[in-house]
């Protein structure tokens, strides 16, 4: 009777147990998105301009606003008249606080450069077409300039922009688009490249191959899926990109179709195995019957066997996705980089996962680069959020 | 019992090296210097403990303001809102620049250029020059490797070379040093930036020249110490000045023994 007891008591414990890790896992990974969206959101109040900075023109300026495109290219001296942004017809004078010198003598600013707010002031003053930038440090009292740094970064600068310029001074620009397309580009091809050679090998180890060339083909493919990414991505830079290099007779191999392969690769081993195990857990019955009826052994694997393993088969392929889009290392190496909108698989991309390693490091915490990072973030949260709710969809509409 | 007295003095040493504990934190271009620096320090002071780690220039500085580093390592100036941070909590921040870096400009062994001004530099950086035979070389198309917009020679490179001008969009970002040499060195028409330390024969360094195309200078030690070579940056600690239990470590990367290993590493040492 004690016995008993003590089992019950024993069973109610573990039971607790499993069911706190399930709710603790649960919570974790509600908190990771909370705090994912809310460090992101943060990005569309902060300003356009660089934090802690100021931008002015002079007060006779008709300018009241500037996008940020603008802005970059004023100050690349792509853009050299008010005109073209709206102003007089007169020439911009690009003034960076660092300039000061060229204005002003040394005696002028003062040994620790105690003045340099009145002559940033009075430098403005002098010149109708100034656009000065300096930090907010040596903002002038009484400031005679006109302050033109009061636009936030909109959502639609964030989401249909078309140039990612994370600091670029005096104002940044975050596009995400080039970005955007370039992970669905790689991903997609990658999948497309990848889905009929694993289904393939699927096949064959389930149906075809005799279980001793199965006992060796299977461990070997789950090796695949151990090598760490960056190996993969050094392969891939040392291999693959000269390979398309040479066969496109490009003058760069650092492609999106490189990336595709390398991801293509990467993605094998989860498809096959996954498939594989759908296509084995087939009843023998079912089988049976097929090839009994007098259907050939192709016949029965492609229409009694893939029909029954389909959802399986979906599973493989959307973990397969999984891994392609948020792969980061192998692309980061192999794919370029560079943030323009892809045209075809044959140029330099940058995709989402690339962005977010290669540039968080450095971002200063909290600020807005850091804020449009975390937003990427989400965007691939989302992504595979979407995914794996349409693969649930076309299981269970499968059943 | 002999189980209490091991477990009694491993608790006393863990307690006394913790009172000389340092953290160093950041750049990962300072990160083999600093690495090397605290080895050396450690074995000379048996009671010392200086832990150094990456992550970057901005992980290094986010972390000192956070008191989570008693150094920061960096690779570029300390911007003005991070100084600010620093400045609003009360504390003085101190900058010590413990060696110089020169940067190469390196291109494919292939290519019969040699040397470029700073000017062609810019243009082929923005964009402006896209073939090599606009500045003397064969008709082929230029492929312009850059680092990431985090490291901290992407900045230098942008605010030397491109004199704060922005990098054209559609140049191809390395995430490492390494690569950039790896795709130089298998790409005809490329074109990057490396720190001299990490020249080898795969790729062939340029001349530069920044006073129009009268001097053209070949990046070495030599030419970095002498400053007649000009892409070259400062490496810098920030530390806080309320924290003295760094100045013995800082004071060891400046002496004569620490700047040799500066020299050893790759980099410039300060010392005239």
């Amino acid at each position: 009777m004690a016995r008993r007891k003590l089992a019950i008591v024993n069973e109610k414990i573990a039971e607790t147990i499993i069911r706190v890790c399930g709710w603790i896992s649960s919570l974790t990974i509600l908190l990771m998105v909370v705090f994912l969206f809310k460090e992101g959101a943060g990005l569309f109040s902060s300003k356009q301009v660089e934090d802690g900075y100021v931008l002015a023109v002079n007060k006779s300026n008709k300018v009241d606003h500037l996008g940020v495109e603008n802005i970059k290219d004023i100050f690349d001296m792509e853009i050299t008249n008010w005109k073209e942004v709206g102003g007089e017809d007169m020439d911009i004078i690009v003034f960076r606080f660092t300039d000061i010198t060229n204005y002003v003598s040394a005696e002028q600013l003062g040994a620790d450069f105690e003045n340099l707010p009145q002559c940033i002031d009075s430098v403005l003053a002098a010149n109708a077409g100034m656009i000065a930038f300096f930090p907010e440090t040596y903002m002038p009292e009484n400031f005679s300039g006109k302050r033109i740094d009061g636009d936030n970064i909109t959502l639609s600068s964030f989401f249909a922009g078309t140039e990612w310029f994370p600091t670029a001074t005096p104002a940044p620009i975050f596009g995400i688009l080039p970005l955007f397309l370039a992970t669905i580009l790689v991903s997609l091809a990658a999948i497309i490249m990848a889905v009929p050679l694993a289904l393939s090998v699927a096949i064959y180890m389930a149906e075809l191959a005799s279980p001793k060339v199965r006992k060796i083909l299977k461990p070997t493919i789950e090796l695949l899926a151990g090598i760490p990414s960056v190996v993969y991505g050094f392969f891939g830079l040392v291999v693959f990109v000269p390979m398309v290099q040479k066969a496109f007779d490009l003058p760069v191999g650092e492609t999106a179709l490189a990336g595709a392969i390398i991801l293509a690769i990467m993605a094998l081993p989860t498809i096959i195995t996954v498939s594989e195990d759908a296509m084995r857990s087939v009843p023998r019955s079912m089988k049976e019957a097929s090839l009994a009826l007098g259907a050939t052994h192709w016949q029965t694997i492609w229409k009694v066997i893939m029909p029954y393993a389909s959802s399986g088969i979906i599973a493989a392929i959307v973990m397969g996705v999984g891994r392609a889009i948020g792969e980061t290392m192998a692309v980061l190496m192999v794919t370029g980089n560079s943030a323009v909108i892809p045209d075809s698989l044959l140029t330099p991309v940058r995709t989402i996962p690339a962005t977010i390693a290669a540039e968080l490091g450095e971002a200063p915490v909290g600020g807005a680069h850091y804020q449009a990072l975390f937003m990427l973030g989400c965007i691939l949260f989302v992504i595979t959020l979407l995914i794996s709710l349409a693969a649930n969809k076309i299981q269970s509409k499968k059943k | 019992m002999n189980v209490k007295v091991l477990i009694a003095t491993l608790a006393l040493g863990i307690m006394s090296t913790a009172a000389y504990a340092q953290k160093v934190k950041g750049s990962d271009t300072v990160l083999p210097l600093a690495q090397k620096e605290a080895e050396v320090f450690m074995k000379k002071n048996s009671d010392a403990m200086v832990t150094v780690t990456g992550g970057g220039s901005g992980v290094g500085i986010a972390a000192l303001e956070s008191n989570n580093t008693d150094i920061a390592m960096a690779s570029r100036k300390i911007k003005i809102d991070e100084q600010l941070k620093i400045k609003s909590s009360g504390k003085t921040l101190v900058e010590q620049v413990i060696a110089w870096d020169a940067l190469a400009v390196i291109i494919n062994p292939d290519n019969k250029v040699s040397q470029l001004t700073r000017e062609q530099l810019e243009g082929i950086f923005t964009g402006k020059i896209t073939n090599w035979k606009e500045v003397g070389g064969d008709d082929m198309k230029i492929v312009v490797y850059s680092r990431e917009t985090s490291s901290g020679t992407y900045e230098f490179f942008k605010e030397s070379i491109l004199k704060n001008k922005n990098y054209m969009a559609n140049i191809l970002s390395m995430p490492a040093t390494g690569a950039i040499v790896q795709s130089v060195s298998q790409t005809k028409g490329a074109i990057g930036y490396i720190g001299v330390a990490y020249l080898n024969d795969q790729v062939k360094a340029l001349k530069v020249s920044y006073d129009g195309g009268k001097n053209y200078v070949a990046p070495s030690y030599e030419t970095a110490k002498d400053k007649s070579y000009p892409v070259v940056r400062p490496l810098y600690f920030y530390y806080l000045k309320e924290n003295a239990a760094v100045k013995p470590f800082i004071n060891f990367v400046m002496s004569a023994e620490g700047q040799a290993i500066v020299k050893e590493i790759g980099y410039i040492d300060v010392t005239k």
